[in-house]
């Protein structure tokens, strides 16, 4: 009674369960479809039913007789064939998945066979036989669900504990008993996750904009999926001007964003967190290198955003640059080498993929060359085997596609497949540390856990001290390179903040001393989402800032305002206050001023600046919005007790109406005493 | 699910509040009472809850014994708010009195004790169903904790004995008051606690719904007796009209019958009144009754002071 006024009140506690650690699937929409999920206005209910073999589904699909039914699917079931039979059925009124521990063993990836399709470089003017994966198919796990369109909700249920709940109830009161029909009162599950937005892009930001142009409350119905790019050059520059065209630039690129069926469940360690942690301890292997400001050529260490909903992050970018409105031109561009899922090397191979069609060109083949003979030379030593792949081999989906569709660039991909993809959880729930078998042993207190050096974390730093190697060699070093070495320690903790707990104690030391709500304790998710600046783009932008910049004397207002003190230097750099770690006899922070030179650019695509929301040329995918996403369990009662109720209700009103009549016609006799009567009253 | 359930359970009292309702002074002074209620509901939670926020929330049988605690603090606090009103009626029938012009009220305080038992019923019953009937709105049934599935219906009809409860305990307490008889109103506060502190047999629903009904068939009769009648007038109406005249014999008000061994001569002076008939020691033996003087058609007095349909009774 004393606990919980907050949830309800005693009544409703009785009635309903609520179902808190789940994670719905949502509508998202490009040029010409939707995709995802929806629920009924105020939620779909349906009686529960536990499929756990494919059998249980016989029941649900026709034997049933207390249809639409809520399935709970083990996720070892959760497959292409059977959501379509689930699809084509009107007895289904929703569908919740338990998380399935351990991974499935044969593989899950809901995403498409052909990632990015039609977005990349090659289509039916440049390189035909490339295109829409007829020559190699890089996700043949993929089963395309996360792109599919279903009319009734679907929940992941994240709580083993959760679970067992619902499958107690079903036990409860679900079960048939040796054939017989169950009987009520049944236990049914109620699922709301209702999307305003249907149809498209082009149609939903038509309804917006109307919205806001006209109404005095708007209510728009979608948003654009956007953030920002993270960008930072080896050598400052000026981030308001251009810089002087004959400068050379090489640009080093990874995306930092996953997603998978469910919204904002996107673990994404191979396909994204593996390569920009790996990308980061290469940028910080090169930063200690003494000599690097004399260096040549300039080296951009980007970051894209977004680069799952057909590279939103990197088209953005290359639109920027052609328009004139990024510090760096398409011809500023030496070269380009990007990192794609680089942690599930097999037996210590790393694979450098080209773009076969630029590299017929006669200028661009020997840069092609150059790249990758620095590349090899970078991996004596170390325990990285560098080998091409085929000359005839199109690249994998990757950000640089998108620059070669602007320019002819000579640039290699680096990653730990041939030909299709290494990782079988491609863009799924399962992408986890464990998929890149980050393993820890038994009893460690979380700090021990942030300071212990993985296995995985060895590899990824082997990887990066190749890359800081080629690229010093490329950007015109002549010293010796063998002293460029990455740290497996620091390897090691951003693995363990961006895949395990961002609220550790060394993110913690580095961020601002205002974003407490930053850092959580669940599972960090890598989902671009449409909000700005999300938490991954501002820890790799603390991270790098931390990794690259240089730790300087200044009071926390110069810091905070750097254009107060003069200093032409001023321009080139970006300071941060950051609030530095814990003493360990005190509980107070020494925070210091970091001078850096990371940027943040916007990673929205040019399809909604331009307002071409039909547009194929640049991304258009939209989130829905909604107003109540929840679950929770009951019981239902037979619509029988429902009627006698009723109509026991009903009886006792006319009865009562009945009597009243009754006594009000016979006053005079009811109330007249014996002897007096009188119906007078005065 | 429930919800015509609790609608139609509680419906039954809209045959005798329409009655109620038409007549509009009698409809103020219920609303009034409801209010009354409300204030005494009020004022009983917050001590129940100062208790439990003062007290250590783990503590099982503390909280239990805080509820009993609050419920019977609430049974004694809306029977002293009933009390409350009464003295306020008195009050304010001496002063109708002295303001009309033949010196009769308006209104009976017979009439008046009918209207405070149903407003304070009224507002119980709907206080308990409202809470109940918001939730009943929704897809699901209690149960799913292991409670019972007949939560709704139990609840409707428990709030039906209570709505019936509070109409014959307000006619009861209200003579006991008149008449002086205070082993009456200790009567109402007895049956009152026995009837709340049944619920707390729930979910054992027999156990707390038959004796309730029991008592509340027990009240009734009480209340049927004071009100003027009895076994043969039962009999009589039952028989049917057609057959039997009643036993209508007019005599004039100033024929006042003696008192039938009745005592309690408590009334203040009123002797502006002309006719006892409102204030006679015997008030609920009498004709003046809520059901005779409206289904007659004849208002106390002159019924001048009454506007509109009083004279038609509604089902008629």
């Amino acid at each position: 009674f004393s606990s919980g006024f907050c949830w309800g009140n005693s009544v409703e506690r009785k009635i309903y369960i609520p179902l808190n650690k789940t994670a719905p699937c949502v509508r998202l929409l490009n040029a010409t479809h939707q995709i995802g999920c929806q629920s009924s206005m105020n939620g779909d209910t349906g009686v529960i039913h536990v499929v756990e073999k494919a059998q249980d589904l016989k029941w649900v699909l026709t034997d049933g007789p207390h249809p639409p039914y809520m399935v709970l699917l083990e996720g070892e079931l959760f497959t292409r064939e059977l959501m379509l039979q689930l699809k084509g059925s009107s007895r289904i009124s929703g569908l919740a998945v338990a998380i399935s521990k351990p991974s499935p063993a044969q593989g899950f990836s809901p995403g498409l066979k052909c990632p990015n399709d039609g977005f990349g470089v090659y289509s039916n003017d440049y390189g035909p036989q490339y295109a829409h994966c007829n020559w190699t198919v890089w996700n043949p796990l993929g089963n395309g669900l996360a792109y599919e369109d279903f009319s009734f909700p679907i929940f992941l249920l994240e709580d083993a504990n959760e679970t067992q709940v619902i499958k107690q109830c079903y036990q409860d009161h679900n079960l048939p008993q040796n054939g017989s029909v169950p009987e009520y009162p049944l236990c049914a599950m109620q699922l709301f996750a209702h999307m305003h937005a249907v149809t498209n892009t082009v149609t939903c930001m038509r309804r917006s904009s109307l919205q806001t142009a006209f109404s005095l409350n708007p209510e728009e119905v979608c948003d654009a999926l956007s953030d920002y790019n993270v960008w930072s050059t080896l050598k400052p520059i000026n981030a308001s001007s251009k810089i002087n065209p004959v400068d050379e630039v090489i640009i080093v690129a990874t995306r930092i964003d996953s997603h998978s069926f469910f919204w904002n469940v996107a673990p994404g360690a191979e396909s994204a967190v593996a390569s920009f942690v790996t990308h980061l301890a290469a940028a910080e292997a090169l930063h200690k290198v003494p000599d690097v400001q004399m260096l040549p050529r300039n080296i951009m260490f980007t970051f894209f955003q977004g680069e799952t909903f057909d590279y939103i992050g990197s088209s953005r970018m290359v639109y920027d640059m052609k328009m004139d409105k990024f510090p760096i031109r398409l011809d500023n561009i030496h070269s380009f080498l990007e990192l794609s899922q680089v942690a599930l090397r097999n037996s210590s191979v790393l694979w450098v993929h080209t773009d076969p069609v630029s590299r017929r060109n006669e200028s661009i083949q020997p840069q092609v060359e150059t790249l990758v003979e620095a590349l090899i030379n970078s991996s004596v030593g170390a325990n990285v085997t560098l080998q091409e792949v085929g000359q005839s081999q199109p690249l994998p989906p990757s950000s640089f596609q998108r620059f070669l569709r602007a320019k002819s660039i000579p640039g290699v991909v680096l990653a730990d497949h041939r030909t299709s993809f290494q990782n079988r959880y491609y863009q799924s729930m399962y992408d986890t540390a464990e998929n890149i078998l980050m393993k820890y042993p038994e009893g460690l207190s979380p700090e021990e856990t942030l300071d212990y050096v993985t296995d995985t974390a060895k590899s990824l730093a082997e990887v990066a001290t190749v890359v800081a190697r080629a690229l010093y060699q490329l950007a015109g070093g002549t010293g010796n390179t063998s002293a460029i070495q990455a740290d497996p320690r620091m390897v090691s903790r951003m693995l363990y903040g961006f895949l395990i707990k961002t609220n550790n104690s060394w993110f913690q030391s580095i961020i601002k001393q205002d974003l407490k709500g930053l850092l959580g304790d669940e599972l960090p998710q890598h989902y671009i989402a449409v909000t700005s600046l999300v938490n991954t783009t501002q820890l790799v932008q603390y991270v790098l800032a931390n990794l690259t910049g240089t730790v300087v004397n200044f009071t926390k207002e110069e810091c905070l305002n750097p254009e107060k003190t003069p200093n032409p230097e001023k321009e080139m750099y970006v300071y941060t206050w950051v609030q530095g770690s814990r003493d360990p006899n005190s509980t107070s922070r020494v925070p210091f001023c970091v001078q850096s030179t990371v940027h943040l650019t916007k990673a929205a695509s040019p399809a909604f600046e331009l307002k071409q929301w039909g547009s194929t040329e640049y991304s258009t995918w939209t989130e829905s919005r909604w107003k109540d996403i929840r679950a929770r369990i009951f019981l239902i009662a037979s619509k029988e007790l429902e009627i006698i109720t009723l109509v026991v209700g009903i009886a006792i009103l006319i009865l009562s109406l009945l009597a009243t009549y009754f006594i009000n016609a016979k006053a005079h006799v009811l109330f007249s005493s014996p002897g007096d009567g009188g119906t007078v009253a005065y | 699910v429930g919800l015509v359930v609790g609608f139609s359970a509680t419906s039954h009292v809209s045959g005798p509040s329409l009655l109620w309702a038409l007549d509009p002074v009698a409809r103020g002074r219920g609303v009034a009472l409801a209010f009354f209620w409300l204030v005494s509901l009020l004022l009983s939670s917050l001590v129940w809850f100062i208790a439990v926020k003062a007290s250590d929330p783990g503590d099982e049988l503390l909280q239990k014994g805080l509820l009993i605690f609050g419920v019977l603090f609430s049974v004694l606090l809306q029977e002293a708010f009933r009390f409350l009103y009464y003295k306020l009626l008195r009050k304010a029938i001496e002063g109708l009195v002295a303001l009309s012009e033949d010196g009769c009220s308006p209104i009976s305080i017979q009439q008046m004790a009918y209207v405070a038992g149903l407003g304070f019923g009224l507002m119980s019953g709907a206080f308990s169903m409202i809470n109940l009937l918001a939730d009943a709105l929704g897809p699901g049934t209690v149960g799913i904790h292991g409670d019972s599935q007949l939560y709704f219906l139990t609840s409707a009809f428990m709030t039906m004995v209570m709505i019936f409860l509070h109409t014959f305990w307000g006619i009861l307490f209200f003579h006991g008051c008149e008449t002086q008889r205070w082993w009456e109103m200790v009567a109402v506060i007895f049956t009152h606690l026995i009837v709340s502190g049944l619920t707390f047999w729930n979910p054992l629903y027999l156990g707390s719904l038959v004796p309730s009904y029991l008592l509340m068939f027990a009240t009734a009769a009480w209340a049927y007796i004071l009100s003027g009648g009895c076994t043969r007038n039962l009999l009589q109406s039952l028989q049917g009209e057609y057959l039997v005249q009643p036993h209508v014999q007019r005599r004039s008000p100033a024929e006042a019958l003696p008192l039938r061994g009745r005592k309690g001569n408590a009334r203040r002076g009123y002797s502006s009144v002309k006719d006892v008939a409102s204030f006679d020691l015997s008030p609920f033996s009498r004709d003046v009754n809520p059901f005779l003087a409206l289904a007659s058609g004849e208002t106390p007095q002159s019924g001048a002071i009454h506007q509109g349909d009083q004279g038609a009774a509604p089902f008629l």
